[in-house]
């Protein structure tokens, strides 16, 4: 008995010192096999109980049981450890150099002039402007006549147009738009014209194809003080901030009065940005409004002129040599 | 227009330095360019005489002068000008000082000789460009003072941008008048009290034969030119600050009168003239040699100025070389017409010769101004040249002269389209100091304006005049609230921002080119000899409305090349332009392309070339923007741009809404890309129309995925095998994913194996394997009765 009592604890040593020397799981499990499997030492001890004589049996039952779990609960934790020291080995050996560059395709970007012309857009349309848009290729009336521009109108020869055959030609600015779009919708009218017009003009300060934006608000009350409004608040939704205005007199066969607007830029120089002025009484009458009950005003702005201010492009021919070093900086 | 302000200044008096003049004037409406400042850094230049001079004993182009600067001692100068002359007097730089140019001036020996100082030509002192001598200043000219006084020097230019509608303003009259509008005082009278003395009665024969082209020709013939005259250096400097050069006496006097009161004027050589000067329209083909020696072919809607040999002059453009003055010129006939803007307007393009008289009658010539004109003229060249003057005869049809008609003023009107009240008193003000005359109505006023004010006819007129007087800045800001109900936002396009944000997140950068094209190159990506053509265009690569945005993407991506950069991938989304000009179509295009490295360079890739299929891909996320990828195929086609094979026309149901392929190495090569390139181009209109989504339930049921693989003909295409498998499923089938083709050992040539995993599922029961294996043999079955495809295990 004494004996039997001998071996059980030398067992539970023994194997304790085993289960820690156990570097990994495979030995660990060979060790739990060893001791506790069904041809374990410690299993043998159990089957030998049966020889004992009764009044030991169960203590020596116990006393097994005991080193059993005892081993049991050493084997877990070390497993545990091995478990964990494993795993860190294994994300250690998984770590990235996080400072290399991610994977993949990069990104795109928009082009300086459509951003700004959709911000402009966006400006309008949050006053309830709506925007309109036209044919490129455009007829005399719609492009001149209509806006009150004649055939020896000195203004035609201000706008060096292209012509296609059959009096055709590309239109010189968005306003035949607005004459469009009040034919077909009637006044009250509230609307902006984005797009591309086309003037045979190339050099450092012309491109033969620009983008313009021109705005058309006709109501039965509407005045030049409005027009003022409108155009202070949308130069300050434009640069973010309050900009000092210019208005001057100036002249445009479609409206009357004209006015230039220049922005003051830096401390003493003005920059024309756009040109606007109260319809003219003639524009109206061709598209059969009567200038008694209406007024209206409008306003033609360069996009590629705003986007210059707005980036800080010094040469507006950029816009259109599409360098893509050059275009990346927009994104 | 150039106008010097001490020419302003002899007509308007103000208290206003040149700056704010400048920004009034700006202000006003004739926007002002640039302000340049004359006669700076001269103020130590003085006047003197050259009392004697001699040959310099070592140089025989220099002369040893000794001049008188006023002070007690004759100083020693040496000169190099050839036109030195004992007695003149001209300008004289002391040692001591800077020239404008700043270079400082000390005694020097010249080729042993010491001097004293500099005369100066007028380059020298920066008055112009003349170099050839020295300044010659006349009698007048006060020994020992400052040249910058004689000269009425410092002075400022204004150069101004006048508006069309301002003919008026284009003299120094025209200018000063809009001044004393503003500022209420009156113009200086600057006309003499009695007209200068008719001492000869020739005339010359005037026949206004067209009227209505001429209404208005006054002449006068001048005798005894004396041909030694010089024109005075008063009028020579502002004809040079003014921006003209001097040439003639005459021709400097009519050109002073018309800058100062813009009536162009023009003078013939008497002895040149044959039989009466008749200004008539010009026939088709007629010839005639202008002033600067060019001969050029009329057309038959010119104003002419003839005599019985032809041809003598364009009206109000320019006049004939056969009877230009010159300087031997001793009697001539000077005219001062009127044309109207109509007969004038377009002609001076028409024969590319813009002049200072052109750009004035265009605009509009005050018709009641040309007796003044030849008067002051007249006074000129009797002063200047000791001519005499025989009458003037003025030939006119004064009904056909324009007339200005009386406006009504409304009060009302004026307060609605300003959106300020004015005062009745600022307002009558400001219209009679713009010479307008006013007469009382019940609610406002009849205003006639003057003769000149070609662009006044209706009341806003009248409204921007009061304006511009009273000043834009006058007028407050005042916010209009309109209606302002809520709009729809439409569900049934996607809006251009968001395709290109997808794109831009794809990796595409937008670019914007023009939309005019070479016409070669049109036709080359469009296939179409191009029917939209540029009369002008400004070159002949810009000379066709484009067809396609694939030629501007593809220059575009060349010479991005030729810059070095090899990735490149653009969109761009702008009209295409279709069909025959009276019946054209403009129809929105979303244009792409690909070309170079699938990712940019990096790390961890094998640096794959972009390819098809990674178009396709792109394409295939904008297509789905429309929620209907399931209802669009992509069929070959043959495409004159794009590789055989590699090309595909994209359909939406029935109906094509775009192309997708490779570019043709061919193209590739003529345009100089560096890798192959991929091109894909969308109806925008067709492409972006949509459906709102209507859900449908998900179900919850497990799927089931069966993989299957068959060995079927190459032309046998992806969409073929997927149509049967589709219509063989019994409605069970949610998705194919084809996860492998594959060519080569173990299949026969001609061949491909298609391996696709089908997923299968119900909506309203978990299906069995049962389920699963019956549709998988009948989807197998068709394949095989369809396309001798065989079952790869």
């Amino acid at each position: 008995m004494v004996l039997q009592m001998q071996t059980i604890e030398s067992l539970a040593i023994k194997a304790s010192s085993e289960i820690d020397k156990s570097m990994d799981i495979a030995s660990l499990d060979s060790v739990r096999v060893k001791y506790l499997g069904k041809k374990g030492k410690l299993t043998a001890e159990l089957k030998k109980l049966g020889q004992l004589p009764a009044e030991e049996r169960s203590n020596s039952g116990k006393k097994i049981n005991e080193a059993k779990k005892n081993l049991l609960e050493l084997i877990h934790v070390r497993r545990k450890n091995l478990e964990d020291s494993l795993l860190e080995k294994k994300l250690i050996e998984d770590s990235v150099d996080v400072s290399l560059p991610g994977r993949g395709i990069s990104i795109g970007g928009r082009h300086p002039v459509s951003k700004t012309q959709s911000r402009i857009e966006k400006i309008f349309i949050n006053a309830g402007f709506g925007v309109r848009s036209g044919p490129e290729i455009e007829d005399e009336f719609h492009n001149f006549t209509a806006l009150n521009i004649h055939e020896d109108h000195p203004a035609r020869a201000m706008h060096d147009t292209f012509y296609l055959s059959s009096g055709y030609l590309l239109r010189t600015h968005t306003s035949p738009v607005q004459i469009r779009s009040i034919t077909e919708e009637g006044v009250p009218i509230k609307i902006i014209s984005p797009g591309r017009v086309y003037r045979n003009d190339s050099d450092q300060t012309h491109t033969p194809m620009f983008h313009q934006i021109e705005g058309l608000v006709i109501d039965e009350n509407i005045n030049f003080a409005n027009l003022k409004a409108t155009l202070y608040q949308f130069v300050e939704a434009f640069f973010e901030k309050e900009i000092e205005l210019r208005f001057r007199p100036s002249y445009f066969p479609f409206t009357e009065p004209s006015a230039e607007v220049d922005i003051r830029w830096g401390k003493d120089k003005w920059l024309e940005i756009l040109g606007c002025g109260m319809v003219h009484p003639n524009v109206l009458e061709n598209v059969e409004i009567d200038p008694e009950k209406y007024t209206g005003y409008a306003f033609g702005i360069g996009i590629e002129r705003l986007a210059m201010l707005r980036y800080g492009v010094t040469d507006l021919r950029t816009f259109f040599e599409n360098d893509l070093r050059f275009l990346e900086q927009f994104r | 227009m150039k106008i010097s302000e001490s020419w302003l200044r002899k007509w308007i008096k103000t208290d206003f330095n040149a700056d704010e003049l400048g920004y009034r004037l700006t202000m006003l409406g004739h926007e002002v360019n640039e302000i340049t400042a004359e006669g700076q850094n001269i103020e130590d230049i003085t006047i003197v005489e050259v009392v004697s001079t001699a040959k310099h004993p070592n140089a025989d182009k220099l002369s040893l002068c000794k001049i008188n600067d006023g002070s007690s001692e004759l100083i020693d100068v040496i000169c190099g000008a050839p036109n030195v002359v004992k007695g003149m007097k001209t300008a004289f730089a002391k040692p001591g000082i800077k020239l404008p140019n700043g270079v400082k001036l000390n005694k020097a020996k010249i080729r042993g000789v010491m001097s004293n100082g500099m005369l100066c030509s007028a380059n020298e002192i920066g008055l112009g460009v003349d170099a050839d001598g020295i300044i010659s200043l006349p009698k007048e000219a006060k020994i020992g003072t400052k040249l910058i006084k004689f000269l009425d020097l410092p002075d400022s230019i204004f150069d101004l941008d006048l508006t069309p509608n301002r003919g008026d303003c284009f003299s120094v009259q025209g200018i000063a008048r809009d001044i004393s509008a503003l500022i209420g005082s009156d113009l200086i009278n600057n006309s003499k009290d009695k007209n200068t003395s008719i001492t000869i009665d020739d005339t010359y024969p005037i026949e206004l034969i067209e009227p209505n082209a001429c209404p208005r020709f006054v002449g006068q013939v001048i005798r005894g030119i004396k041909i030694n005259a010089k024109t005075p250096i008063w009028m020579k400097e502002q004809l040079r600050r003014s921006g003209l050069r001097s040439i003639s006496p005459i021709v400097d006097i009519t050109n002073y009168v018309m800058l100062e009161l813009g009536q162009p004027l023009h003078a013939y050589d008497l002895s040149k003239l044959d039989g009466p000067v008749k200004p008539r329209m010009s026939k088709e083909g007629e010839s005639l040699t202008l002033l600067d020696e060019k001969t050029i072919s009329l057309n038959d809607n010119t104003l002419v100025i003839t005599d019985d040999s032809g041809p003598i002059g364009i009206a109000g453009i320019m006049g004939g070389f056969k009877t230009a003055v010159t300087h031997q010129t001793q009697d001539i006939f000077l005219e001062s017409a009127f044309f109207p803007q109509n007969i004038i307007s377009g002609r001076a393009r028409i024969y590319g010769m813009h002049t200072d008289a052109s750009i004035r009658f265009e605009r509009g010539v005050d018709p009641t101004g040309q007796v003044k004109a030849i008067e002051r003229a007249n006074e000129l060249i009797v002063e200047i040249t000791g001519a005499s003057i025989g009458p003037i005869s003025d030939k006119s049809f004064k009904e056909l002269l324009p007339n200005r008609s009386e406006i009504y003023l409304r009060r009302n009107k004026l307060n609605k389209l300003l959106g300020i009240k004015i005062e009745d008193e600022v307002i009558e003000k400001i219209l009679l100091g713009l010479n307008m005359k006013i007469h009382h109505a019940s609610d406002g006023w009849k205003v006639l304006p003057p003769h000149y004010r070609f662009d006044l006819s209706i009341e806003a007129d009248l409204v921007e005049e009061i304006a511009r007087i009273h000043g834009y800045d006058s007028i407050p800001s005042i916010d209009y609230c309109s209606k302002n109900p809520l709009k729809v936002i439409t569900e049934s396009e996607i809006d251009f921002d968001t395709v290109s944000a997808t794109l831009i997140a794809r990796d595409y950068q937008e670019i914007l080119t023009y939309s005019f094209v070479n016409a070669e190159s049109n036709k080359i990506f469009s296939g179409i000899e191009s029917e939209l053509i540029l009369s002008n265009p400004i070159s002949s690569e810009m000379s066709v409305m484009r067809a396609s945005l694939w030629p501007s993407l593809v220059n575009a991506a060349a010479s991005n090349n030729a810059r070095q950069q090899d990735r490149i991938r653009f969109f761009e989304i702008s009209k295409s332009f279709h069909g025959k000009i009276s019946k054209h179509i403009e129809s929105i295009r979303i244009a792409g392309l690909a070309t170079g490295l699938r990712e940019p360079e990096q790390w961890s890739n094998n640096s794959e070339l972009v390819d098809f299929f990674d178009i396709k891909s792109d394409v295939e996320a904008l297509l789905s923007l429309s929620c209907d990828i399931n209802n669009i195929s992509f069929l070959p086609i043959k495409h004159p741009a794009l590789q055989p094979g590699q090309a595909a026309e994209i359909f939406r149901g029935k109906e094509s809404i775009g192309v997708l392929g490779k570019l043709h190495p061919k193209i590739n090569k003529k345009y100089n890309l560096k890798r192959s390139v991929y091109l894909f181009e969308l109806d925008a209109e067709k492409t972006l129309k949509t459906n709102v989504p209507t859900a449908k339930n998900i179900s919850k049921f497990p799927i089931i995925r069966r993989d299957i693989s068959v060995i079927v003909d190459e032309d046998i295409s992806a969409d073929n095998i997927m149509e049967v498998v589709t219509s063989s499923s019994q409605k069970l089938l949610r998705n194919i994913n084809i996860f492998d083709v594959y060519r080569g050992p173990g299949i026969e040539v001609g061949r491909k194996s298609i391996a696709m995993g089908l997923i299968l599922q119900e909506t309203s029961r978990t299906l069995t394997d049962m389920d699963a294996d019956n549709v998988v043999s009948d989807i197998l079955k068709n394949l095989q009765n369809q396309f001798k495809a065989e079952i790869r295990d």
